[in-house]
C-alpha cells in the first residue's frame, strides 16, 4: 500500500510540474498583456509597469518566479482586480461550490433511482423513455440550453430571475437572502443537472443490467428472498461499488466552476472570474485558475484509486 | 413410496430474433421421496432449463413456460402466485449450482448469506440464524465456522464455497434438492467429497435429489434413476443399473461409450459423430437421427415416442424399438 | 519451407476474412432492424443533404444585404425570418451547416487517426515508447480542455488568421484536444489484444512486426474505432459550436451554428427576434442525438461486449 501510494504521488508531482510547465508557456504564447492592452497609459508608464511586473523578463525566469512564489502559495497578484489571485478565489470560489454542490447531488440522485430501475424493467416502455432522455440529455449544446430556459421561463413567463445570484439592489438579509438565493439558483441548477444526468444514468443503468445478470442474483432468488431485498441489498450494492470511482472525478467539477453555465446565467463564481480574466489577459488570474483545476484533477484521480481499493473487498493494494 | 416431484409435460420455449427455441419440449420427470434422480445430456440440451422451470426463475421477456405441470406436495407450481412460489423457493425446494465462485455475492459477508433464508423462512431472530449457520457450516465439513461466517466468498476456495452453497440450500430442510452440475468446476478430489457429503445428506434427511450433470461417473455414483435428455426431449430414462447395463437408444450407448473406463486401454476414446443440431431449425423428426449410424427413413420425418421397452421400467424414443417398423 | 509458411500464412488470411465479410453483413443485418438506431443515420443522412445540396434550391444564397427585409419574422417568403442585414436565415442555417458538420467530421477523422495511431503504437510496443506517449496523453488530460481552446482560440484572433482558414485551424484544436482520450482506449484494446491467441499464433509463425501491427491488430480494432468516431463526432460539433459561440471559433461572416447562437448576446436579438437563435441550437441538438443513438446502435452490434 505505502510503495504503491509513494509511486503515485511521485508521478502526480512529475504530472503536476509538467502541467505548469505547459500553462505557463501557452498563456505566455498567447499574445498581448495586461499593460499594453490599455489605452489610457502612456509609453513610458506602460514601460515603467511592464519592469514592475517582470513582463521584460526572458519567459524561462518567469516561469522559474513564478513557480517558486506559487510553492510558497503566492500565486501572483490580479493586475486588473488589484488583489491576491488566492483571495479573489475565495471570494468566488464559494458561488461556483454552491451551484455545483446542489447540482451534483440531484445528478447522483436521479441517475441511481432512474438508472437502477430502467434496468430492472429493461426493454419495457419506461426504459425506452429514459433511453431516449438520455440520448437527448448527452447532445444538449450546454450554452443552448441554458439561453433557452432564460428565454421561456425567466423572460417570457416570468417565473424564474434570468441571471445573478441576487436581484440587483437588493439587501436582504437572513431567510430572506437565503430564498432569493434559491431563487436565482433554480435555473443554473436545472441546466447543469440535466446535462450531467445522462451520462450517469446510462452509467448506472448498464452496470445494473451487468449485476442483474449474475449468478449470485440468480442464487439470491433460488433462496425465495424477496425481489426487494434481491434487487437492494444484493443488487444495488454491486452496481453502486464501481461508481465510488466516479465521486473523485467529480471534484474538478465541483470546485473548477463551470465557465459556461456562469457566463450564460451571470453567476459571480470562478468561471465567470476566468472568463473576464481572459477578457482582460489578466494573466496570473487566468494561469492559477487552470492550474488549480490542473491539481485538482490529479488529486481527484488519485482519491478515485484510493477509494476503489477500499472499497471492494476483492481487490488488494 | 410418495413422488416429490412430477413434471409432466412441460414445454418452456424462448421466443428469440431468430425464432422460437424449443429449450425444453415435453419432458415428464418424476422424482421420488428419498430418491436420486440424474438428467444426463450434453450442454444446452434442455436440462437446466428443465430445473430453471421448476424453480420458476425462468427470467426475462423471451423465456417462458408454455405448457404442462410441475406437480409439487400436492400442487401445481405453475398454478401458483409469483409470491407464493417465493415461499416454497430456498425452503422446500432448494437449489446448488455449477459456479460456486460466482454464485455468492462478493460484497457481502458468508453468514449473512447463510441467514438471510433462515430469516426470511423459518422466521428466526439475527442471533438464532447465527447459531444455526455456524452449525451449518460445520455440518458441510468445514472447521473454524465462527471465522467463516465473517468472511467474504473471495477468501474461500471452490470447494469450500460449494460447501457453503450446500449448507444454504439444506438449511431450511428442503424435500427437494436441485444440482446443477454442482461438481463440474471443482477439481476432481473435490467433486468426490462433495459428492459424498450430498449422499450422506440425503440418507440422513429423506430428501429427494434432482442432479444435473454431463458426466456419466456422477450418475453411476449418485443416480438411482437416470433421464436422458437431447435436444430438449427425453431420449431415455430408467433405473440406474439397467440402463447402464443395457443402453437402448444409439445416443444413450453412444454417451456410455465414449466415457473412459478405468483400468482398460483404448486405442481412441469413442465421441458421437456430428454436432448438436441448432435448436432453432428442427423439423419433425428424430432429433438425433443426423449422428445416428442407425438412422432409418422414418427417423428424417416422424418423432418417436417415449414407451416402455422389455417390459422393464426403461423408456426410449426411438423408432429403432418400434414394432413393425424396425425390420422394414 | 518458406513457401509453405506463407501458404499458410494466406489460406489461415482467406478464412480470416471470409470470416470476418460474414461478420460484417450479420452485423448490418442486425442494425438495420434496430428502429431507432437507423432513423438516426437517416436524420445525419437527410441533415447532411439539406445543409450541401439544400442552398441550391434557395433564391437566398448571395448573402446580400437587404435593407428593405430586416429582422422580419418567420413568414412564407422566410420561412426562419431574416437577420439584422435582412439574410434570409434558413438558407444561412443550412450554409453553417456545412462548416459544422465539416468541422466535426474533420476535427473527428484527425483525432481518430492520431490516437489510433499513437495509441497502438503504444500498446503494442510498451516499454519507452508507451510511456513517452502515455505521459503526453496524461499531461493533455490534466489541463482542463476549455481553457486551452480559449488560450488557442486567443492565438487564432491575435494572429490575424484570414477568415476563410480558420475552420482549418479550429479543426486542429478539436482534434489536439480530442486525441488523448482516444489513445487511451486504443492501446488499452491492444495490450488485451497481443495477450490473444491468435497474436500468439502470428509470433510464432515468425511474421514481422509491421504486418502484424496492421495486418492482424489493427483489423481487430475496426469496430471499436468506427463506434468511438461516431460517437466523438457529436461532441466535436458540440465543442465547435461552444468556441464559435464566445467567438474563438470560425467567425462571420463564415457563419456556423455556434456562432449563429451569438446573437443572442444582443439583448434586443434574444428576446425579440429569437428566430435568429433558436432555430441553429435545435439544428445542433438534433444533429447530435442523431448521431448519438446511431452511434450506439453501431456500438451494439459491432462491440457486443458492451451491449447492455
Amino acid at each position: 500500500m505505502s510503495t504503491y501510494l509513494t509511486k503515485r504521488l511521485i508521478y502526480m508531482v512529475l504530472i503536476l510540474i509538467g502541467a505548469s510547465m505547459l500553462i505557463f508557456f501557452l498563456y505566455a504564447l498567447t499574445p498581448g498583456d495586461f499593460v499594453s492592452g490599455n489605452l489610457k497609459m502612456s509609453a513610458e508608464r506602460k514601460a515603467e509597469l511592464r519592469d514592475l511586473y517582470g513582463l521584460n523578463k526572458p519567459v524561462f525566469e518567469r516561469y522559474l518566479i513564478w513557480m517558486k512564489n506559487a510553492l510558497h502559495g503566492d500565486f501572483g497578484y490580479s493586475l486588473a482586480q488589484q488583489k491576491p489571485v488566492l483571495t479573489l478565489f475565495n471570494e468566488y470560489i464559494w458561488n461556483s461550490f454552491l451551484l455545483a454542490i446542489v447540482s451534483t447531488f440531484l445528478t447522483w440522485v436521479i441517475a441511481v433511482v432512474i438508472g437502477v430501475i430502467s434496468a430492472y424493467k429493461q426493454y419495457s416502455w419506461f426504459d425506452t423513455i429514459v433511453m431516449i432522455f438520455i440520448f437527448a440529455a448527452m447532445s444538449i449544446p450546454s450554452f443552448f440550453i441554458g439561453l433557452f430556459l432564460i428565454k421561456t421561463l425567466a423572460v417570457d413567463l416570468k417565473w424564474l430571475p434570468p441571471g445573478g445570484m441576487m436581484t440587483t439592489g437588493s439587501n436582504a438579509t437572513g431567510w430572506a437572502y437565503v430564498k432569493e438565493v434559491i431563487h436565482h439558483m433554480t435555473l443554473p441548477v436545472v441546466v447543469m443537472t440535466l446535462l450531467g444526468v445522462g451520462s450517469l444514468t446510462r452509467y448506472f443503468r448498464s452496470n445494473m443490467i451487468d449485476v442483474i445478470q449474475q449468478d449470485y442474483i440468480r442464487t439470491a432468488r433460488a433462496k425465495g428472498l424477496t425481489e426487494r431485498t434481491v434487487l437492494f441489498r444484493h443488487a444495488l450494492r454491486n452496481a453502486l461499488l464501481p461508481a465510488i470511482t466516479l465521486v473523485g472525478f467529480e471534484l474538478p467539477g465541483l470546485f473548477g466552476g463551470s465557465i459556461i453555465i456562469e457566463k450564460i446565467f451571470n453567476w459571480p463564481g470562478i468561471g465567470q472570474l476566468y472568463m473576464q480574466s481572459f477578457g482582460s489577459r489578466d494573466y496570473p488570474l487566468l494561469m492559477g485558475f487552470t492550474m488549480f483545476i490542473a491539481v485538482l484533477t490529479v488529486i481527484g484521480t488519485l482519491i478515485s484509486d484510493i477509494l476503489y481499493h477500499l472499497a471492494d473487498p476483492r481487490v488488494k493494494l | 413410496m410418495k413422488n416429490t416431484l412430477e413434471i409432466d409435460r412441460l414445454s418452456t420455449y424462448f421466443y428469440t430474433e431468430e425464432g422460437t427455441v424449443k429449450a425444453v419440449d415435453d419432458v415428464s420427470i418424476r422424482v421420488r421421496e428419498g430418491e436420486t434422480v440424474c438428467i444426463v445430456g450434453e450442454s444446452g440440451c434442455g436440462k437446466s432449463i428443465t430445473a430453471m422451470s421448476v424453480m420458476g426463475l425462468i427470467e426475462g421477456t423471451t423465456g417462458k413456460v408454455v405448457n404442462g405441470k410441475i406437480g409439487f406436495d400436492g400442487e401445481n407450481l405453475l398454478d401458483l402466485s409469483k409470491n407464493e412460489l417465493r415461499t416454497i423457493r430456498g425452503n422446500e425446494i432448494a437449489m446448488i449450482f455449477q459456479e460456486p465462485m460466482s454464485s455468492l455475492n462478493p460484497v457481502l459477508p458468508i453468514g449473512q448469506q447463510i441467514t438471510e433464508p433462515l430469516m426470511q423462512h423459518q422466521k428466526l431472530s439475527k442471533k438464532e440464524a447465527r447459531l444455526r449457520a455456524i452449525e451449518l457450516i460445520k455440518q458441510v465439513g468445514i472447521s473454524r465456522a465462527e471465522q467463516i461466517f465473517d468472511s467474504y466468498p473471495h477468501e474461500l476456495s471452490g470447494g469450500m464455497l460449494q460447501r457453503i452453497m450446500i449448507a444454504i440450500a439444506i438449511s431450511c430442510h428442503p424435500k427437494l434438492l436441485i444440482a446443477d452440475e454442482p461438481t463440474t468446476a471443482l477439481d476432481v478430489t473435490i467433486q468426490a467429497q462433495i459428492l459424498d457429503m450430498l449422499r450422506e445428506i440425503k440418507e440422513k434427511s429423506n430428501m429427494s435429489i434432482l442432479l444435473i450433470t454431463h458426466d456419466l461417473g456422477v450418475v453411476a455414483e449418485m443416480a438411482d434413476y437416470v433421464v436422458v435428455m437431447y435436444s430438449g426431449k427425453v431420449v431415455e430414462e430408467g433405473e440406474v443399473v439397467e440402463l447402464f447395463n443395457n443402453p437402448k437408444h444409439p445416443y444413450t450407448k453412444g454417451l456410455l461409450k465414449s466415457k473412459p473406463i478405468i483400468n482398460q486401454r483404448q486405442e481412441q476414446l469413442y465421441s458421437i459423430p456430428g454436432q448438436v443440431p441448432n435448436p432453432l431449425s428442427l423439423k419433425e423428426s428424430c432429433y438425433f437421427h443426423e449422428r445416428c449410424a442407425q438412422c432409418m427413413s422414418i427417423c428424417e420425418t416422424q418423432q418417436p415416442k417415449l414407451k416402455e421397452v422389455g417390459g422393464s421400467t426403461q423408456k426410449v424414443a426411438c423408432w429403432l424399438y418400434e414394432e413393425g417398423i424396425a425390420d422394414v | 519451407m518458406s513457401t509453405m509458411s506463407s501458404e499458410v500464412v494466406k489460406s489461415s488470411r482467406q478464412d480470416h476474412t471470409a470470416v470476418k465479410s460474414s461478420l460484417w453483413t450479420q452485423s448490418m443485418r442486425k442494425l438495420r432492424k434496430n428502429k431507432l438506431a437507423m432513423s438516426g443515420l437517416i436524420f445525419v443522412i437527410l441533415m447532411f443533404l439539406a445543409c450541401f445540396v439544400g442552398p441550391l434550391f434557395s433564391p437566398y444564397t448571395d448573402g446580400k444585404i437587404n435593407v428593405t427585409a430586416m429582422n422580419k419574422a418567420p413568414s412564407l417568403k422566410h420561412w426562419l425570418g431574416t437577420d439584422m442585414l435582412g439574410r434570409d436565415v434558413m438558407t444561412r442555417l443550412l450554409q453553417a451547416g456545412r462548416i459544422s458538420l465539416t468541422v466535426g467530421l474533420a476535427s473527428m477523422l484527425l483525432s481518430v487517426f492520431i490516437g489510433s495511431i499513437l495509441g497502438a503504437i503504444a500498446g503494442y510496443y510498451r516499454g519507452i515508447v508507451d510511456q513517452v506517449i502515455m505521459r503526453i496523453a496524461d499531461l493533455l488530460l490534466t489541463i482542463p480542455g476549455l481553457p486551452i481552446l480559449f488560450i488557442l482560440g486567443a492565438l487564432l484572433s491575435e494572429w490575424k488568421v484570414p477568415v476563410d482558414s480558420r475552420m482549418y485551424i479550429v479543426m486542429l484544436m478539436l482534434s489536439f484536444v480530442g486525441w488523448p482520450g482516444l489513445a487511451r482506449l486504443v492501446r488499452g484494446q491492444m495490450l488485451s489484444l497481443r495477450e490473444r491467441e491468435f497474436m500468439q499464433a502470428a509470433v510464432v509463425l515468425g511474421l514481422r512486426d509491421r504486418r502484424k501491427l496492421f495486418n492482424h491488430l489493427l483489423p481487430n480494432l475496426f469496430p471499436l474505432l468506427i463506434v468511438v468516431a461516431t460517437l466523438s463526432i457529436g461532441g466535436a460539433i458540440l465543442s465547435e459550436s461552444v468556441l464559435s459561440y464566445f467567438g474563438l471559433g470560425v467567425t462571420p461572416p463564415t457563419a456556423t451554428w455556434g456562432n449563429m447562437i451569438d446573437s443572442a448576446n444582443n439583448v434586443i436579438d434574444f428576446e425579440k427576434h429569437p428566430w435568429l437563435w433558436i432555430p441553429p441550437g435545435f439544428a445542433i441538438f438534433s444533429t447530435v442525438i442523431a448521431i448519438n443513438i446511431f452511434g450506439d446502435g453501431l456500438r451494439d452490434v459491432l462491440d457486443p461486449k458492451h451491449k447492455k
